[in-house]
């Protein structure tokens, strides 16, 4: 699939601000002045609403963008951005009580950490509710959205929070966890996504073109000479080149360097830098793996081709 | 409504048969010419003189070979265009409501001025029966030529779809898979009409015709020596020639 620019920063960033909003409702110890509230959540919601509006440059009319909240009964897209709008309204309101009292509302805070997954859950359904991207239309596939962005949020919020411990661990001991455990989840997945083919529904040129029970079916001249939308935008080409360095980039810069950023943390006990540069060189991991999600996928209608 | 209804009263529909297409593409050239302007938005093209031309279509016509283990390849044109299934995925991706099925004749459409160009239905559709308008920003794709099937403008012989109407061959028929006693039923129902990827769940309307069986003679041999010794004619005059040339064997 094509991967656009738009939509790999929109799922990164937002996912990153969904997780960082998760822990911050389910009580992350923050500094309690109401400056370090302001921009906290000026950050947390921030991350969200840039990746959002990213997400507009890849329509064809963006200014038409509301009317994607309508069908939320049927559609992914729609309940992905129902849920947002839902759940950054409410953190608006526990951000203002926050900044205006100094307190954070527990039950409004939980409420708004389940809302925050449920929408990253419902980003990743937008892709792995697709049957025609078999690499996609699996069960793994929210689960490394949703763990990429609790795991990203973890070592955000371990940059600004005040707690040392969090569960009885050091933040840099869990921010590690969590990098481990997410990327372990995306190692599955890329182990199933190399091997998956079109097996799940058995579908190829045969079935595509109902020939198959007549011979070997190849394609003997395409309908154009030319590329057309479908090749552009489902038979992506040039991405997959550099897949195998894609990937080990992606695992440096997402996993390996926030990992030794973490350690520096835990051995210096200077969470905000070490934790803060964790966090960049991890979106900018996450920007490759995101790529090559993209890139990789192979969707249904190559078949004809 | 992005909703699929329940059932709907018409199914129309294309039956294509692949026994009989000719791969001419006169049907993808008669569909661009009408759709380019009639329903919604015209059919646009980027470069259309230049050097790499591209543009949207709402029919194209592969040509796939096709090679049987005990017999030579043959050749298949297959014209592709949306299938206008009863569970459309498009339909129910569709975050604005714009893709909608009709309940009345089946048909699924683009509302072009709902649609905000997200190109999710285009991603859920294994056929690849859509496609982006380049210039307008809006998905495109067959529309049963809804602006020529009930146009009472019409002589009532060109109220069918534009691919239908310009077939040479008449490879292609438009109908209602709803009525058993329709052409296009009991074509299917005769010649065995196929769902294009059945397993993708999507319940296509529109059939594909296989196409026949060739016949294959006894030998499939070209021209050896042993194959044509087995060849015999036993009447009239090559049957005379044959005998009388064959007996000539024996004097060797």
């Amino acid at each position: 699939m094509h991967p656009a620019i738009s939509v790999i920063f929109f799922t990164v960033i937002s996912g990153a601000g969904f997780g960082f909003i998760a822990l911050l409702g389910l009580g992350w110890a923050m500094p309690n002045s109401a400056l370090a509230a302001f921009f906290i959540s000026l950050l947390a919601g921030g991350l969200c609403v840039i990746g959002l509006l990213s997400s507009l440059f890849h329509l064809g009319h963006p200014e038409r963008f509301w009317r994607a909240f309508s069908q939320w009964h049927s559609s992914w897209l729609s309940r992905e951005g129902v849920l947002s709008v839902l759940t950054l309204t409410l953190f608006a309101i526990y951000a203002l009580i926050w900044m205006a009292t100094g307190e954070r509302i527990g039950v409004l805070g939980f409420i708004i950490a389940v809302l925050s997954i449920i929408t990253i859950y419902a980003t990743s359904m937008i892709y792995a509710s697709l049957k025609t991207v078999p690499s996609w239309h699996n069960v793994l596939t929210s689960i490394c959205y949703v763990a990429f962005g609790l795991a990203s949020g973890i070592v955000l919020a371990a940059t600004f929070g005040t707690a040392s411990y969090v569960l009885g661990m050091s933040v840099s001991v869990l921010a590690g966890i969590a990098l481990i455990a997410a990327w372990g989840l995306k190692l599955l997945w890329w182990r199933r996504a190399d091997g998956v083919g079109f097996s799940d529904t058995g579908s190829d040129t045969g079935t595509a073109t109902g020939l198959g029970h007549l011979g070997k079916v190849k394609l003997f001249e395409k309908p154009h000479s030319g590329e057309n939308y479908l090749t552009k935008e489902m038979m992506h080409q040039i991405g997959r080149k550099h897949a195998k360095k894609l990937r080990a980039i992606s695992v440096g810069l997402g996993l390996i360097v926030p990992f030794i950023f973490a350690a520096l943390a835990f051995v210096t006990g200077a969470y905000g830098p070490f934790m803060f540069l964790a966090f960049l060189s991890m979106l900018a991991g996450l920007f490759a793996e995101r790529w090559l999600f993209f890139a990789e996928a192979k969707h249904a209608v190559s078949l004809y081709y | 409504m992005t909703m699929l209804p329940q059932t709907t009263q018409k199914k129309l529909g294309l039956v294509i048969d692949l026994d009989i297409c000719v791969g001419c593409h006169a049907c993808a050239v008669n569909c661009k010419e009408w759709n380019t302007g009639g329903y919604g938005a015209a059919l646009s093209d980027t470069e259309p003189y230049g050097d790499s031309p591209t543009g949207a279509w709402l029919n194209r016509i592969h040509t796939y070979e096709v090679t049987p283990e005990d017999a030579p390849a043959s050749i298949v044109h297959f014209p592709k265009s949306c299938l206008h299934c009863d569970d459309a995925p498009c339909v129910t991706v569709c975050p604005t409501g714009a893709s909608y099925k009709r309940s009345e004749d089946g048909i699924v459409l683009v509302d072009e001025d709902m649609c905000i160009g997200c190109g999710l239905c285009a991603w859920s559709c294994p056929y690849g029966a859509r496609e982006m308008d380049p210039t307008e920003n809006v998905m495109k794709k067959c529309t049963l030529c809804v602006d020529r099937i009930y146009n009472e403008n019409l002589e009532e012989a060109d109220r069918v779809p534009a691919c239908v109407k310009t077939c040479p061959a008449s490879a292609r028929h438009f109908g209602d898979f709803a009525d058993p006693n329709s052409d296009v039923s009991k074509m299917v129902a005769d010649r065995g009409g196929i769902n294009l990827m059945p397993e993708m769940e999507t319940s296509p309307v529109n059939k594909y015709l296989p196409p026949r069986p060739k016949t294959r003679p006894e030998s499939t041999g070209c021209g050896s020596a042993s194959a044509a010794s087995s060849v015999v004619a036993d009447k009239g005059v090559l049957g005379w020639l044959d005998r009388a040339l064959t007996s000539l064997d024996k004097l060797g």
